[in-house]
This record gives structure tokens, C-alpha cells and sequence, in this order.
């Protein structure tokens, strides 16, 4: 980038230094009536480093040696320290997060078209109703609106569950028919022990749109 | 509710015993006005005989022989109210204050307005359901908002209508008249201290006899009904009743922030700069109005006292019942085209097929109105403006009007949604 032709800065200041004391030398010198001498400027010769301040090592030195640079890095650390502290409050040693399975206890326990709030606190309601294809299955629904993600009411008189923030409403399958939701309630995958219990499994999810609840262990045939 | 004075427990007869002394009082202030200043004589008669029966129905009610509103009224005001005439009514109410402004912005026609509405509003508190909902704590500060906004809309057209006489005359606008200077000490730290000292008395005032709104510890199985957002989000809380959560909560909302930011590029009038008017500007403050009253203001009011458990409807004076049952089937686009304009099922469809009448409407809507307004109806604002400026304010106008296009789409044919594709969580 830099000009070769272009003197540097250096070199043009001495330059002009050099012609300024000559001239003024042959000033007292001569009277007025001289001739003007050609004044050849001397060479511009390469600056000695040791001459223009402090080498290299000692610059880098007194920088990283001095009080200057301990606070710095003394603070920068500190700092560092805080981030990665907090950080830390990502991964926590004790995960209080409920057991994302829970028992709904014996698949007989179940009465069919009836709706039961017992383990909407776990997140799910429990429900046995005939499918699309008329086959009597039980499955479980999330409580959490596709819509916003309110946890709907179920309305035993009007057979729907019904959400309190902008009023969408499912049918007992958890089909969206009202309101805004875009989607029908999803399933958690369900499952039947060997001593009759149900198991259900919140870590996997069901979506009717995608086809899934077709899937055998999204529902038990009763 | 009985329609006689025994139904009125004797707490609301003195609160309303108490209001309409209130408002007597102020209607003799009224009268005062024009006997010490205005020296008109009728205007003092007529607004003492006002003060008068305020007073008389004052003292009925401090006697705890106050009647309250008839069924008939209450019923007939529950019948007619829903959604769309409560919409339709209230852009009624703006063109018509708009339009009729000379007419509205007379004090005289201003203040019968108001005694009217507190006349109407004191009789409407006998009913307990109306009382329930305007007094909760949460609500007192949209009773608030409609007064002080309703106020200072009629102020502001009232100097508009003045300055705009002025101007037709060739006078230069009030505010020119004012001097360019006004003196820090005392005039402005002496206003400054009296809104502090009265802006902190009222905030104790209301700490001490509004209680905190607090429920009861949050928990996802049990949850209030209806959940509300903090008042100043119900415009968007009824936005997401028509829009999917990305659309009313997402891209609605930064088209409004972004909308706002680029107002003082877009509107390069330069009339009515630091004075009021409205004829120098009437589609800027007609289109501002429409913005901030309609699609913000009126849907604060309504998300407050017309929306109850289930996020349904309620009228005034209807009972929050949770089992209220509405039909509120909707249906979206896709299914109006294929499944019953052409009898196939769109079960088994892709996507894009299924929801290409709904794209290329929006894409229409988005890409070929402006142009055709440019080429036509708006083609004037098109040459003034330039090409930048025009299609920002038709674009940004288009986003404001998807909400009424939304509501009225989904009061008159239950539309749900214009594209709708969960399969990519993507819903208009």
C-alpha cells in the first residue's frame, strides 16, 4: 500500500532540518552578495533504534510488568471469573425436575367418556373414549394449549375442554374446534405394565397433525 | 336482581348517594362558570336544574330509596352487545366525532355528552354484576383510560377546529401567539411541584383503599378464568384470539414499533407542525385515530369488561357464567376451497397444495394491492410521495388492516385462518 517513491516522514524532517541549518551557516558566512550555493541535502540515512526510545523487549516489558498491567489483568480475571460463574448456574449438580413418567393407575379404573382431573397436575389427563376408527383406547392428553400454552379447563356439561386465554376449545379426543389453536392437544406416549397399571411417558410426544397418533404406544386398546 | 330499591345493599346506595353529589356539584360549578364569567344567563338555568336533579338523586339514594336499572334495559343492552356491534359502534362513534367535529367540540355539546354518560354509568352501577367489574382494582384505571382519553382526544380536536377557523381566515394558529419563552422559576418547577404533591397524595390515596390485585400462588393445573394480561397488553391478548402467537405476538407488534419509528419519515407534511389542526392533516390523524382508538384502545376496554371466563363474550350487565356456550366453530380457508368448493378431502393433501388459494391470497394481498392503489385510487399520494414512501405506508397499512380484515372474516364466516400450515408452525 505504502508509496516507494514517497520519502518517509523520518527522512523528509531531517531533510528539511539539514537545509535549514546549512542555509543559515552560509548566511554569516558570506555577505549579501554571494551566489546562492547549491545546497545538496545529505542522504537520508536509516533511523538507529537505539537511538528512537525504548527497544522492543523494553516496551513489552515495562507494559506487562508494571502495576498498570496487574490490576488489568487482575481485573479482566475477576470478570472472567464471574462469567464462567454464572455459567456454571447452567448446569446445576441437582436436577429438581419431576420424574417425567408417572403411574395413572389399573387400566380398569377408567369409565369411558369421563374426564378426570387427577393428574392435570402431572400434566396430562387420562381418558378413555372411542378413537376415529370406533375402537375403545385410552390415552393421555397434555394440559398445555397448542394455541399459547394455558392449561385449558375440561366442561363436563359441555364436553370440551375449553382455554381461559383466548378461548380455544377441544373436543374430547383433544381435537381443536374453536378458537384460535392451530393444532389438537398432543398425546404423551402410554403404556400398560404387567400388573395392569398405566405408565405414561411425558418425555414423548404424539402430534395428530404429523401423524402420529397412529403409533401403537401413543394409546392402549382397552 | 330486583328492579326495587330493597335489591340495592345499602354500601352501593351511599357510593351512588356519594357519585351523583359528585356530579351535581360539578354541574354547579358549571352553572357558576357562566354566571361569574360567561354572564348567559340560560346556560345558567339550564345547567342548575342539571346540578339540581343530580342532587335530588343524590339525597334518594343517601335515603336508601334509590331504584336501580329495569331488566328489560339490561336485557335489551345484553342482546344487542357482541363483538361486532360493540366494533361497529364504536368507528361509528369515531367517524361521527370526527366528521361532526364542530359539533362535538363545543363545550356545551361536550359536557351534555358527559353528564349523559356519568347519568347512564351511575345507573348501571346498581346493577351488581356492572359494580363487581368496574370497581375491581384491576380494572379502575381503564375507567381511568376512557375518560382521560376520551378527554383528551376532544381536546385536542377542539384546538384543532379553532386553529383551523384561524387559518381559513389567514390568521396565523393560536400557538403563534404565545410567547417562544417561558420562565423555568417560578412557572415550571411551581407546576412541576404541584403535579408531585398531587400525583403523590392520589397514588396513597388509591394504595390505601385499592387492594393489590394478588391471586393466589401461580401453578399451571390451576389457573385463573379468564386469565387476563396486564390491561396494557389486552389489545394483544384479543389480537391473539384472531392470529396465531407468531403472527399477533411477533410480527404484528414489531410492524406497530417499526410503523411508529418511521412515521417522521413517511409523513413529510410539514403543515401543522407545533400547532393543532385537523383539515391540514386529515389523513394522518384520522389514520392515527383508527390506530390507537379502534385497534388499541377499544380492545384494552373490551378484553376488561366484555371478556369473561372462557375468554367469551359478555354484555354489561350478563352474569360471568363459565358454562356460557358460544359456537365458535371456525374453519379455515383450505377447507372452504377444497371440501366444500370442490367436495375433496384435504386430509391426505401436501401442503402446498392444500394451502396455495390461501398464499397467493396473501401474496396478493401483499404484492398486488399496492401497485394497483398506486395505479388508481391513491395514484395522487403515489406522485406526491415517491416510491420508498408510498409503498412503506401502504405496506404498513395493509398490517394494521389484517386485524379488522381477521375480525370481520371470522364474525361473518367463521374463517380460522387464511394459511394455515402446522406442519411448519406457520398460521395466517
Amino acid at each position: 500500500m505504502s508509496d516507494p517513491t514517497a520519502p518517509s516522514p523520518s527522512a523528509s524532517a531531517e531533510t528539511t532540518t539539514a537545509v535549514a541549518a546549512t542555509s543559515a551557516v552560509a548566511a554569516a558566512a558570506a555577505p549579501a552578495v554571494a551566489p546562492p550555493k547549491v545546497v545538496v541535502p545529505p542522504k537520508p540515512t536509516p533511523a538507529k533504534p537505539a537511538d528512537k526510545g525504548p527497544s522492543r523487549r523494553f516496551f513489552l516489558l515495562s507494559w506487562f510488568g508494571s502495576w498498570f498491567a496487574v490490576a488489568w489483568v487482575a481485573f479482566s480475571a475477576s470478570m472472567l471469573a464471574m462469567v464462567l460463574g454464572t455459567v456454571r448456574f447452567l448446569f446445576p449438580n441437582v436436577l429438581s425436575e419431576p420424574p417425567t413418567s408417572f403411574r395413572a393407575g389399573e387400566a380398569t379404573g377408567y369409565e369411558e367418556n369421563k374426564v378426570d382431573d387427577k393428574f392435570k397436575e402431572q400434566g396430562a389427563w387420562v381418558i378413555r373414549a372411542k378413537d376415529e376408527r370406533n375402537r375403545d383406547i385410552i390415552y393421555a392428553l397434555s394440559t398445555i394449549c397448542t394455541h399459547l400454552g394455558c392449561t385449558p379447563n375440561w366442561l363436563e356439561s359441555e364436553k370440551k375442554f375449553k382455554c381461559p386465554c383466548h378461548g380455544s376449545g377441544f373436543k374430547i379426543s383433544g381435537i381443536n374446534f374453536e378458537g384460535p389453536a392451530p393444532r389438537p392437544l398432543e398425546r404423551y406416549a402410554i403404556k400398560k405394565n404387567d400388573d395392569g397399571t398405566l405408565v405414561i411417558d411425558k418425555s414423548r410426544k404424539f402430534q395428530k397433525e404429523l401423524g402420529q397418533w397412529d403409533d401403537a404406544d401413543s394409546y392402549i386398546l382397552v | 336482581m330486583d328492579s326495587h330499591a330493597h335489591g340495592l345493599s345499602s354500601s352501593v346506595q351511599n357510593g351512588l348517594g356519594g357519585f351523583y353529589l359528585v356530579c351535581a356539584l360539578m354541574n354547579f360549578g358549571f352553572a357558576a362558570y357562566f354566571h361569574f364569567q360567561a354572564k348567559n344567563r340560560t346556560q345558567v338555568a339550564i345547567w342548575g336544574a342539571v346540578g339540581a336533579l343530580f342532587a335530588l338523586m343524590s339525597v334518594a339514594y343517601f335515603g336508601h330509596f334509590g331504584w336501580s336499572l329495569s331488566h328489560g334495559i339490561k336485557d335489551f343492552v345484553d342482546r344487542i352487545m357482541n363483538p361486532v356491534s360493540y366494533f361497529a359502534i364504536s368507528i361509528l362513534a369515531l367517524a361521527a366525532v370526527l366528521y361532526f367535529r364542530r359539533f362535538f367540540t363545543n363545550p356545551i355539546v361536550a359536557w351534555s355528552v358527559l353528564m349523559i354518560t356519568l347519568f347512564c354509568s351511575g345507573f348501571a352501577m346498581t346493577d351488581p354484576n356492572f359494580t363487581a367489574i368496574i370497581t375491581k382494582p384491576d380494572n379502575v384505571p381503564i375507567v381511568i383510560l376512557i375518560f382521560s382519553v376520551g378527554y383528551f382526544t376532544w381536546l385536542a380536536l377542539r384546538l384543532a377546529v379553532i386553529n383551523d377557523d384561524r387559518i381559513a381566515r389567514g390568521e396565523p394558529p393560536m400557538e403563534k401567539l404565545e410567547e417562544d419563552k417561558v420562565l423555568t422559576w417560578p412557572d415550571l418547577v411551581y407546576t412541576e411541584l404541584i403535579c408531585m404533591v398531587v400525583f403523590t397524595f392520589a397514588l396513597v390515596v388509591w394504595a390505601y383503599f385499592l387492594k393489590a390485585p394478588l391471586e393466589q400462588p401461580a401453578s399451571s393445573a390451576k389457573i385463573p378464568n379468564p386469565s387476563k394480561a396486564p390491561w396494557y397488553f389486552l389489545g394483544l391478548q384479543e389480537m391473539l384470539v384472531y392470529f396465531d402467537p407468531w403472527m399477533a405476538g411477533v410480527v404484528l407488534p414489531t410492524f406497530i414499533i417499526i410503523g411508529l419509528i418511521a412515521l417522521p419519515y413517511i409523513d413529510f407534511n410539514t403543515k401543522g407542525n407545533g400547532y393543532y389542526c385537523f383539515n391540514e392533516r386529515k389523513f394522518a390523524i384520522t389514520t392515527f385515530l383508527l390506530g390507537f382508538i379502534i385497534l388499541w384502545v377499544v380492545l384494552i376496554v373490551l378484553g376488561t369488561f366484555l371478556r369473561g371466563p372462557n375468554w367469551n363474550f359478555f354484555g354489561l350487565f350478563e352474569p360471568w357464567d363459565p358454562h356460557k356456550s358460544l359456537p365458535l366453530n371456525n374453519v379455515n380457508l383450505s377447507d372452504y376451497f377444497w371440501l366444500y368448493g370442490f367436495g375433496k378431502s384435504v386430509g391426505s393433501m401436501h401442503w402446498l397444495i392444500r394451502e396455495l388459494p390461501g398464499i397467493l391470497l396473501v401474496l396478493g394481498y401483499l404484492l398486488l394491492l399496492p401497485p394497483i392503489l398506486a395505479k388508481t385510487i391513491l395514484r395522487d399520494y403515489f406522485i406526491k410521495m415517491g416510491f420508498i414512501r408510498f409503498f412503506l405506508l401502504v405496506t404498513l397499512i395493509q398490517f394494521m388492516a389484517l386485524l379488522p380484515i381477521k375480525m370481520v372474516l371470522r364474525w361473518t364466516i367463521n374463517l380460522k385462518y387464511i394459511v394455515f400450515i402446522p406442519e411448519a408452525f406457520f398460521n395466517i
